[in-house]
């Protein structure tokens, strides 16, 4: 519903708002985000939360051109290569949070500054030269495009519409989706009844940590460009994202339609305030502002409808 | 001489240099409710979180039908038919009634590899587990634990460990914070499951709900087991306070005697 309203506002104001051209702009950089959100909200399910995805974003893709630049590898190893980093990256996160019992939020805060450290470290603070990718079987897999009617659409739609079916279908049909919800709702009952939290809670950072690493090479081969600082912030928009689409930042409740409607509700609404023509320096002020609308919203409905049942 | 179902003998437990088991020993027959009491740091609890595995014991054996085990963890307590029902604890409040039954034992649908949960055989089971332990309202299967009453959580947790065979339910004061007519539910579903062949051991500060369902009370004071084998037929409450507490009624008394002109 806020979707159609925000939709239809936006257009109102500023036809171009639905252009064609519009659209598949807004969509290319909207499933890349959204390919993270989808991972947070099982991990956020589960009762934790990972801060390290915006800067995983910006390393993997610096890491895979490193390597390829170098020589050292084909693009394709590099790229398998990125993901294993990341993964690694995500086994670190989730050994800390649940054999160490370190809260989530400082252990992937201190994540994020080694991560998008080492990313400038490396690069010495400049965007990696960029190979035009075009022509290689692995770029054309994940942004290769194509035009339906007037709309560009890139392949990395097709990934994230596969990636939400198979995260939803885990979710809701899936054991261990049964697993994630209690591993967040009671994590000593679910202990109690042999599910392995541990174990969950890890699979999940690393599921989080690879499919940043993934949109991040997306974004990367794209817009021919791997900038270390790339995805500064990301964590916070895509949280924000999974929230809106309410799961519980508490753990125990999320759902993966929530999280895609959490994801076209922001991204439109960023698109569509700077089309209608809100100073661009200002935007981030509207953005908060909404966001802090929609929580209040979210908690009203929510007490109504526990007052309800 | 038949071998109880539960036999624990010469259990020490210690933190630190606080002695919270002394030597205790305590059994469970089988088809029995043991009423377990004490005062506050009397072991009770201690002597619970060691036959659930929660915590390990400093020394000493426990044996399930003459067996001797090692009980390292709850799911391996678990494994060995022991279930232990706490207040509140045991269910994830935002899964249903069926999911929660069957958390960590979900039956799959082939093709296995798909790790399908077989949603419709849980809700059937969930459906006919309610109507044994007596939940009499029209409950579906689906509906969240959120949403229950105290003491129909305590029932979906009974009904989960009848489910799953476990030989020895323990509940640690399920009738805290229910009504009246709760707590009478909630004893009948502990009946139920000794006539379904299971045993319990009950564990509850208000001496009359234990009373009403047990058939043997269990003392415990200062870590130890001081009577073991009370009649709750033949015994008034008065006598298995005075064990509880370990005076004569001149002592408590005077002890009450003396706290009044205290407050005075």
């Amino acid at each position: 519903m806020l979707l159609v309203v925000e939709i239809a506002v936006f257009w109102g104001i500023n036809h171009d708002f639905l252009s064609p051209q519009n659209i598949s702009n807004t969509l290319a950089f909207t499933v890349e985000l959204g390919l993270i959100a989808l991972a947070m909200t099982l991990l956020m399910t589960s009762g934790e939360f990972d801060l390290s995805v915006g800067s995983v974003f910006g390393f993997s893709p610096v890491l895979m051109w490193t390597l390829f630049n170098s020589g050292l590898t084909s693009l394709e190893a590099a790229f398998a290569v990125a993901l294993v980093v990341a993964a690694f990256i995500g086994l670190v996160n989730g050994w800390f949070v649940t054999q160490l019992k370190i809260p989530s939020f400082l252990v992937t805060l201190g994540m994020l500054l080694v991560v998008r450290g080492t990313a400038l470290f490396v690069t010495n603070g400049f965007p990696q030269r960029t190979w035009s990718a075009e022509g290689s079987w692995l770029a054309e897999a994940l942004v290769g495009d194509f035009f339906i009617g007037p709309f560009r659409i890139y392949m990395s739609l097709f990934w994230f519409i596969a990636a939400a079916v198979a995260l939803g279908y885990v979710l809701t049909q899936s054991r261990t989706g049964n697993w994630i919800q209690a591993a967040g709702g009671n994590p000593s009952a679910a202990r109690a009844r042999g599910v392995n939290v541990s174990g969950v809670k890890i699979g999940l950072f690393i599921l989080s940590s690879i499919l940043a690493s993934l949109a991040g090479v997306i974004s990367s081969l794209r817009t021919s460009a791997a900038n270390p600082n790339s995805g500064t912030g990301y964590e916070l928009e895509v949280i924000a994202m999974v929230v809106i689409g309410g799961t519980a930042l508490t753990g125990g409740r999320g759902t993966i339609i929530g999280t895609v409607l959490g994801i076209l509700i922001l991204r439109v609404m960023r698109n569509g305030i700077v089309l209608i023509g809100v100073p661009g320096l200002a935007y981030n002020i509207f953005i908060g502002a909404i966001i802090l609308g929609m929580m209040a919203l979210h908690s009203w409905l929510e007490r109504r409808h526990q007052a309800g049942t | 001489m038949v071998e109880p179902l539960i036999r624990m003998t010469n259990i020490r437990k210690s933190y630190g240099r606080v002695q919270a088991l002394v030597d205790a020993n305590f059994h469970v027959n089988e088809r029995e409710i043991v009423g377990l009491l004490g005062d506050n740091g009397a072991g009770k609890s201690t002597l619970i979180k060691v036959l659930s595995g929660a915590v390990p014991l400093t020394s000493g054996d426990i044996f399930i039908r003459g067996k001797r085990v090692n009980l390292r963890s709850t799911s391996d307590a678990i494994a060995h038919g022991i279930e232990t029902i706490y207040q509140d604890s045991a269910l994830v409040t935002q899964l249903s009634i069926a999911r929660n039954l069957f958390l960590g034992r979900e039956p799959i649908k082939p093709p296995r590899f798909l790790n399908r949960m077989d949603q419709e055989a849980m809700n059937v089971v969930a459906r006919d587990l309610l109507k044994q332990v007596g939940i009499s309202k029209n409950i579906p299967p689906t509906t969240p634990i959120g949403s229950l009453s105290g003491g129909e959580r305590q029932a979906v947790a009974i009904a989960r460990a009848m489910h799953f065979d476990s030989d020895l339910i323990i509940l640690d004061e399920p009738t805290n914070n229910l009504g009246v007519a709760e707590t009478q539910g909630v004893l009948s579903f502990v009946r139920s499951a000794r006539d379904s062949g299971h045993s319990c051991i009950f564990i509850a500060h208000n001496i009359h709900h234990v009373f009403q369902v047990v058939d043997r009370i269990v003392v415990m004071r200062r870590g130890k087991v001081v009577a073991d084998d009370i009649d709750p037929k033949k015994t008034s409450v008065a006598e298995v306070e005075r064990v509880i507490t370990g005076m004569s009624d001149k002592e408590i008394h005077d002890a009450l005697v003396e706290r009044t002109k205290r407050h005075d």
